[in-house]
């Protein structure tokens, strides 16, 4: 026993040293891999980005079906043209069927000289993409580019500057051509979904959020409820999709339609609408929404409700009057999160059968519709290179709408507060 | 004075009325959780019934063979299984330890200052919707694999770059979850090795580390079950058509993919491709759910530990 | 927080028992060895294990100690008293640099172990605190087997011997060898929180440090568990060097040889009243201040 104090088993102070000094190495080496391994996470999320943004901009080599300059006697570029010289380039270049249903749609006549000036530009002009660049390479691959102009390109291609996320795109409805194609119809498509998803997931999110919390006592049936809803939340977004399909667009059909009501807006009647995705994307973030707020009403202090119950107050009274109003900030953010998950969710939508090509904007619970992520989807999917731009900038911009959601839960948040401090 | 006693009584009874219809409500919504997984256990099992009962389909073939293709009627469920395995099994070797490290560089080295906005910016990361990652996917990591294995190894659709990229995808949540098990390690425990001649790595990968590991399995299993799931990377990246290969350059499709790619066109009701993308979706659904039942079961042990 | 209430609720056993009388004190120090001489403030005793000059320190802007100079002796028991906030624990912890941990904070003066400041440069804080070994308030074994705990700092630390021996020895060391001998792969979380407190004493030991440092050891235990630790400390200061800050004057009396004093000043900032041999001090103290805590605190 005395042997123990006094031999000391650590080795020498030259040995302590290097124990030390070994063990200090392996520890910056850990250190490194930490920072390297939080450095790949951030960086993914950079070329995520960079990599959305440079598919947004960039060259394309377009060659014109019939060079503008050509199609009048004076030679004048389009914009120069009178409405009666448009109307009759278009009457000499396009079929009569397209001519007779843009007659039906507004009568050329009638139009404003810059829609006729589109339309030319579009029918008959008809810029073919042949080959488009991104923007990284665009800015530092410019020989690459001007080679393949000089030895690729047909004679009469020109190289411009695209710059693919405008105005025009933001407001155009979709088309079949990617020059042309806009994201309002899915713009829209999304709006009208998101709005059918808050109304039916938020009442009775917080709902359950409220009975799991103020009034749920440790049964049988409520602690089935709990886990059942931390299952839900981690069933994935397919599975969501195929209840869709099967229950809302199915079963359903008749309601989902509107055919029961007579409102049907096509004319075959499928549950195929708005109404069946957004009940679809409400069961979808429906735990989600029950879990946030449950933990922004479990925040609000014990004592809140003491003294409303201390004040004569009812449960109801308590739970109206002071926790909601105490998690509302809370409840709201949670919600505001779940419904940013429902507007990119892509899966559901497609089971439940979001359209890919719509041209009409949704005008009731009723249509057929698109929306953005499966815009996106679909434009991702095409091989030719043009659709992959548009694709980016319709990313961009469901990014913003994203971002635009969380931004307005944040200002909401401090605003709701601000009043509750005052 | 007695008339008005009867009256507040009676006052009191309508209150306890409109409460109890507030209350049934309430229960109501909360219940309609319930209705949900009936609904989707009903409906998942009813479609696929007409499947399974199909005289082209077997059990034995459904389980046993390597081969799906519904055009000539084979029905083996395994080219999904494994297409399947491969995005999953690639996307948790680039999570699990990045995740994971990730969480304790959060944990044990970050500063306040660094966290503030560190967390963030990997919220974001799990902010933005799956398609986004299937477009990066495509546009970004299979050209850059392709560029550095060669075109004529990488094919254009394959599941490594769609693995990949879901690795990325689920980053963020092995990361929080786990950061959230190395944090709830008590501190105490932190200066006990500290005070024994720890440093600063032994502390955090021998002492914080093993007293999480529940917490950061579940955190795996959790992810990997969202993995599985993911839909729009592996539909947009993986691959369309089963193939049946452990090849991560070569294409091949997952039982999402091949659900999504099924019934994206008009699928025709109650024809034999519209139940079989039922079957898979319940055994879709029995997978995760099998894992997030582990996971759940994993955490809510080791929460009694330290509370 | 009010030390006062502190103490009454951690030691109720205690205080009945003392019954708050000078008797109660008496054989407290009746059972303490070292109470012989009344010698001036430390001049005697072995050499000098741990010397504290002009200590200052610092929790960002917050000043929490002030000018603090204290010798600590080998094979002796020296006692850190005085008032919550005091700064007793932070002066404790600069000892073997365990404040280092704490991000915002600076310690400014010198701590001199076997001459050496541990706060120069070319000094680590992993070395100091293998030498220098601490066993913190709450018992804190880590959720491993009790083998496994012992022999965790042997392990990184590049012990050269046998382990089976190593764990023997520190158990039996630590007193608890008895208990455990046949459950040595069990959890160290599911001994009681007294056995768990003299496993992280084995744990400690086993590092074979030349200074134990140790923070209100027996503060979360309960009465029986206390006696076991005081007489364990009482056994250790043989091979060992002991500082022990506690909050129970009656625990001071009875382990320790020598005894500091601190209270706070009007800034919060902690400083050291007087220091000597715990007879003297609490039987003779020189400063009021001293006199005036040691009284309340008893009479």
């Amino acid at each position: 026993m005395s042997e123990f104090a006094t031999t000391n088993h650590y080795g020498t102070e030259t040995d302590t040293r290097e124990n030390i000094s070994r063990r200090r190495t392996a520890g910056t080496i850990w250190r490194y891999v930490f920072y390297l391994s939080t450095s790949i996470a951030v960086m993914a999320l950079v070329i995520l980005i960079l990599n959305i943004i440079s598919g947004a901009f960039g060259y394309v080599a377009v060659k014109n079906t019939i060079e503008p300059e050509t199609l009048s006697e004076r030679g004048a570029p389009l914009t120069e043209l009178s409405s009666e010289e448009l109307i009759a380039i278009l009457e000499a270049n396009v079929s009569t069927g397209l001519l007779r249903r843009l007659n039906f749609e507004e009568p050329l006549a009638e139009r404003s000289l810059d829609d006729l000036v589109e339309l030319v530009r579009i029918r008959v002009v008809n810029p073919q993409i042949e080959e488009t660049w991104n923007l990284f390479p665009s800015i530092f691959n410019r020989r690459e580019i001007d080679e393949w102009m000089n030895t690729k390109a047909e004679p009469g291609t020109r190289l411009e500057f695209r710059v693919w996320l405008t105005a025009r795109f933001i407001v155009s409805p979709q088309n079949p051509d990617p020059q042309f194609a806009g994201v309002r119809t899915a713009i829209l498509g999304s709006l009208w979904m998101i709005l059918i998803t808050i109304v039916f997931a938020f009442p009775l999110g917080v709902g359950a959020a409220i009975y799991l919390e103020e009034y749920a006592r440790d049964t049988f049936v409520n602690r089935i409820i709990r886990v059942n809803i931390y299952n839900l939340s981690g069933v994935p977004s397919i599975i969501y999709g195929l209840l869709g399909l099967a229950f809302f667009v199915r079963i359903m059909g008749p309601i989902t339609s509107g055919a029961v009501f007579g409102a049907s807006a096509t004319t075959d009647p499928t549950g195929r609408t708005v109404l069946s995705a957004g009940l679809t994307l409400g069961l979808l973030i429906l735990p989600i929404i029950i879990i946030s707020s449950q933990e922004a009403i479990r925040a609000v202090p014990q004592s809140l409700r003491e003294s409303s119950y201390g004040l004569g107050g009812t449960k109801w009274q308590t739970i109206w009057h002071h926790v909601i109003p105490a998690s509302f900030d809370r409840i709201l953010t949670g919600a505001i999160l779940a419904v940013s998950r429902a507007t990119g969710d892509t899966a559901t939508l497609i089971l439940t059968g979001a359209a890919t090509v719509i041209f009409i904007d949704p005008r009731s619970l009723f249509t057929q519709f698109t929306a953005l992520p499966i815009q996106i989807y679909q434009w991702s999917a095409r091989p030719q290179g043009a659709f992959r731009n548009v694709a980016a900038a319709a990313i961009i911009v469901l990014l913003v709408l994203l971002l635009t959601m969380n931004a307005f839960a944040i200002i909401m948040r401090d605003r709701i507060r601000k009043r509750r401090l005052m | 004075m007695s008339e008005s006693k009867a009256n507040s009584t009676e006052f009191k009874h309508k209150i306890k009325v409109h409460e109890e219809i507030i209350r049934v409500m309430l229960f109501a919504s909360a219940a309609a959780s319930i209705l949900i997984t009936v609904g989707i256990v009903v409906i998942l099992g009813r479609e696929s019934i007409p499947f399974f009962a199909d005289p082209r389909v077997t059990f034995r073939e459904f389980f046993g063979s390597t081969r799906w293709q519904p055009q000539i009627e084979a029905f083996g469920v395994w080219p999904l299984v494994t297409a399947t395995m491969m995005t999953s099994g690639i996307a948790m070797l680039v999570a699990g330890p990045i995740g994971l490290f990730v969480a304790i560089y959060l944990s044990e080295y970050a500063t306040q200052r660094v966290r503030s906005w560190l967390k963030p910016v990997l919220e974001i990361l799990s902010g933005i919707p799956t398609v986004v990652y299937g477009y990066f996917a495509l546009t970004f990591m299979t050209p850059l694999l392709r560029s550095i294995f060669g075109n004529d190894i990488v094919e254009i659709y394959n599941t490594g770059s769609a693995g990949l990229v879901i690795g990325v995808l689920i980053i963020p949540l092995v990361s929080s979850l786990a950061e959230d098990a190395l944090s709830a390690v008590p501190v105490s425990l932190r200066e006990a090795a500290y005070g024994l001649g720890g440093t600063k790595m032994e502390t955090a990968l021998r002492v914080v580390l093993p007293a999480a590991i529940s917490g950061i399995a579940a955190s795996f299993i959790v992810a990997l079950s969202r993995a599985v799931g993911e839909t729009m990377i592996v539909s947009l990246a993986a691959g369309a058509g089963p193939n049946f290969t452990f090849n991560p350059f070569r294409a091949a499709e997952t039982i999402t993919g091949h659900i999504v790619r099924i019934s994206g066109g008009d699928i025709g009701y109650d024809t034999l491709d519209y139940n079989s993308v039922f079957a898979l979706g319940l055994l879709l659904f029995l997978i995760t759910l099998t894992l997030n039942m582990i996971s759940r079961r994993i955490v809510t042990k080791y929460r009694e530990v330290y509370e | 927080m009010d030390s006062k209430t502190d103490t009454s609720e951690e030691f109720a056993g205690d205080s009945t028992e003392a019954g708050g009388s000078q008797d109660a004190l008496k054989r407290a120090m009746a059972a303490s060895t070292s109470a012989t001489a009344a010698a001036p403030e430390d001049t005697d005793g072995g050499p000098v294990a741990v010397e504290i000059a002009d200590l200052n320190f610092f929790y960002g802007d917050f000043h929490a100690v002030t000018d603090v100079s204290l010798r600590f002796r080998t094979n002796e028991v020296t006692a850190l008293i005085g008032p919550s906030g005091c700064g007793k624990s932070t002066v404790l912890r600069t000892i073997n640099r365990m404040n280092d941990l704490i991000p915002g904070t600076r310690a400014d003066g010198r701590v001199l172990f076997n001459g050496k400041n541990v706060y120069d440069d070319d000094v680590d804080p992993v070395e100091i605190r293998r030498r220098i070994g601490m066993v913190f308030q709450k018992p804190n074994p880590f959720p491993k087997s009790i083998y496994d705990n012992i022999t965790w700092g042997a392990r990184i630390n590049g012990y050269k011997g046998d382990y089976d021996e190593l764990v023997e020895n520190s158990l039996r060391r630590a007193a608890l060898w008895d208990e455990v001998k046949d459950k040595l792969r069990q959890n160290a979380l599911r001994l009681s929180g007294g056995q768990q407190q003299r496993l992280c004493i084995a744990r400690t030991i086993a590092v074979e440090p030349e200074i134990i440092l140790m923070d209100e050891p027996a503060s979360a235990l309960d009465p029986i568990s206390t006696s076991k630790i005081e007489d364990l400390i009482f056994e250790l200061k043989e091979r060992f060097t002991i500082i022990i800050v506690t909050h129970n004057m009656q625990q001071a009396g009875r382990i320790s040889d020598k005894t500091a004093f601190f209270m706070v000043n009007d800034k919060r900032s902690g400083y050291l009243v007087e220091w000597g041999k715990t007879r003297e001090l609490f039987f003779n103290p020189k400063d009021e201040r001293t006199e005036a805590y040691i009284s309340g605190r008893f009479g």
